[in-house]
């Protein structure tokens, strides 16, 4: 498989063309928007909380590239249900898989197998250093709303 | 272009020989022959340029205004001289009109900060148009926050074209001080009206400048023929290097403006109660100058001049017209401004792909094109995209590489869907 073709495998044109959980939570407890100042990318990402310590819904909104429309489609189906703590350190599994070069999905703590696994299809922007910004920024901006900063940035 | 317009093409422009001159332009990316379609952001250097840059390390390198040895003497020669060929290349007056800056971006920073603060009060207007790249706007923005001034935006209609009645609209109650605007827009290629403009601008009391960065390189420019006040452009856009550009100004108006930056080089005389300053160009010139890169600058407009600004212009407009009828045929491509009047600028996007999905897979064909906002947030706002792709032409393109941009879009189809 070319570099090309695993960069956009099925999964993510898929996501892509059409991303889940793309909406508005009007009664958000937190939210960020998020931009890559490089294209102009824009991510908003709001987040409700179940009451009980965990990530009720995680939902976005925005325009991007396939990568980062995909990317922010299953970061919300993958968080929903977490709690905080496991969020974050899904996020640093999340980071690995787009950047570390020996990344082994077999090194991953036994509660992100399956995260780990579904997160592999977006390993392929390793090879492309300018695309790992459009991967991670939905995740940036994740992390800006659980923290309650209203703005994330590539740069 | 419109018809009436449009230059005659030369039948003996060899681009291949002008493509030996690049030497960049003959290796590979991904296994496959580079075909550079980014020359708007910055364009390829010949070896005419080069090499007098390093000749000047080599042999005459010295500071410049400084020493009495022969070195310095020699290096001021050819600093000076470089000078003087932006002034033959812009038809300005006179050589001491040009001002050394690091680029358009300086140029226009200058302006708002040196005559901007010195003639702008509240209630004063500057007007700018959609089409403008940031270093048009901010700069403006920055001297409207400080002085009270208003920034007014001349709006553009759907083909890309400002709206010269709305532009008569925020000159007519006299208030506006300046024009400033783009010769040629760097995202959508829409050639502006400029003599008209600055004809409007006059005749209400308005100062006119102009961002000639995509102009520059590309058609003959003559700033008396122009009838404006300002003009300034990128060495590294006009196939010289990065590091260097350059600002033309009426005489009377630099001499009237206060300094720019403080420090030696501008200086007439120095104590600890005052300091006087030298006369223009060299009072806006503070430090050490860009000495290499104006002598690059310099071999840079020499070798367009060589080459012909006309037979350039009909080259590209030649290349860029076929690009368009090339990228119109594709499906789901759509082209972003259709100005009677265009540079070698092709803006579009893609149904099925975004422009940073295009830009990565025609990349991996060897093929550079930009993909983004082009530092012109406005104009995708104007024209509800986020980004687009961009293909720019400079003097070294063929109609082949347009066909190899066209096939490796076929590669997006191939993966997005048709």
């Amino acid at each position: 498989m070319n570099e090309l073709r695993e960069l956009y495998q099925e999964v993510i044109l898929d996501h892509g063309r059409n991303p889940r959980n793309f909406r508005r939570i009007e009664d958000a407890d937190g939210e960020a928007k998020g931009d890559n100042p490089l294209c102009g990318d824009r991510v908003h990402v709001f987040v409700k909380l179940d009451g009980a310590g965990g990530l009720g819904d995680v939902a976005f909104q925005g325009r991007g590239c396939a990568i980062s429309t995909a990317s922010a489609s299953m970061m919300t189906e993958l968080l929903k249900g977490r709690s905080e703590a496991e969020a974050r350190r899904l996020f640093d599994v999340f980071h690995a898989v787009c950047t570390d070069e020996a990344f082994d999905p077999l090194d991953v703590p036994e509660e992100f197998e399956d995260e780990a696994d579904r997160l592999q299809v977006m390993a392929g922007v390793r090879q492309f250093p300018m695309r790992v910004k459009c991967a991670t920024l939905p995740w940036h901006t994740f992390a800006a709303a659980l923290d309650g900063k209203a703005t994330a940035t590539t740069e | 272009m419109s018809p009436d317009s449009t230059p005659t093409l030369r039948p003996n422009y060899d681009v291949l020989a002008i493509r030996r001159d690049f030497p960049i332009l003959a290796r590979e990316v991904f296994g496959k022959p580079l075909v550079y379609l980014d020359t708007g952001a910055s364009a390829q250097k010949p070896r005419q340029v080069i090499r007098a840059m390093t000749e000047v390390m080599e042999e005459t390198y010295s500071n410049v205004h400084r020493g009495v040895h022969f070195l310095s003497q020699a290096c001021t020669d050819q600093f000076e001289a470089a000078r003087e060929t932006v002034a033959r290349f812009i038809n300005a007056p006179e050589a001491d009109e040009i001002v050394w800056t690091r680029g358009a971006t300086e140029a226009l920073n200058l302006v708002a900060a040196t005559w901007g603060r010195a003639n702008v009060g509240p209630g004063d207007r500057i007007v700018i148009s959609t089409l403008e790249h940031h270093s048009n706007i901010v700069p403006w923005q920055l001297l409207r926050d400080e002085t009270g001034a208003e920034l007014a935006v001349i709006p553009v209609d759907d083909a890309g074209e400002v709206d010269l009645d709305a532009y008569a609209g925020l000159l007519a109650d006299g208030r506006a001080k300046l024009v400033s605007v783009t010769h040629v827009s760097n995202s959508i290629g829409t050639v502006l009206p400029i003599r008209e403009m600055a004809r409007m601008a006059h005749d209400k009391g308005a100062l006119f400048m102009v961002d000639g960065c995509q102009a520059a390189p590309h058609m003959a420019v003559d700033v008396q023929a122009l009838g404006v006040d300002f003009y300034c452009f990128s060495g590294h856009k006009t196939y010289g290097p990065t590091g260097i550009g350059a600002l033309w100004g009426r005489k009377a108006l630099l001499d009237a403006m206060p300094p720019y930056q403080g420090g030696g080089e501008m200086i007439a005389h120095v104590t600890f109660e005052k300091s006087t300053f030298k006369a223009a160009p060299h009072k806006f010139e503070a430090g050490t100058p860009a000495i290499v890169e104006a002598v690059g600058l310099g071999a840079a407009l020499d070798y367009i001049e060589a080459v012909g600004r006309d037979a350039i212009l009909a080259h590209e407009t030649d290349v860029a017209e076929y690009a368009r009828e090339r990228l119109a045929a594709v499906p789901g491509v759509r082209i972003v401004g259709h100005a009677r009047e265009r540079g070698a600028i092709v803006s579009f996007t893609m149904d099925q792909a975004h422009p940073h999905d295009i830009g990565t897979i025609i990349d991996r064909a060897g093929v550079a094109v930009r993909a983004g906002h082009h530092c012109a947030f406005p104009v995708m706002e104007r024209f509800d995209v986020g980004a687009t792709a961009r293909a720019s032409f400079g003097l070294y393109n063929m109609k082949s590489e347009v066909d190899r941009l066209v096939e490796a879009l076929d590669e997006v189809a191939e993966i997005f869907g048709r």
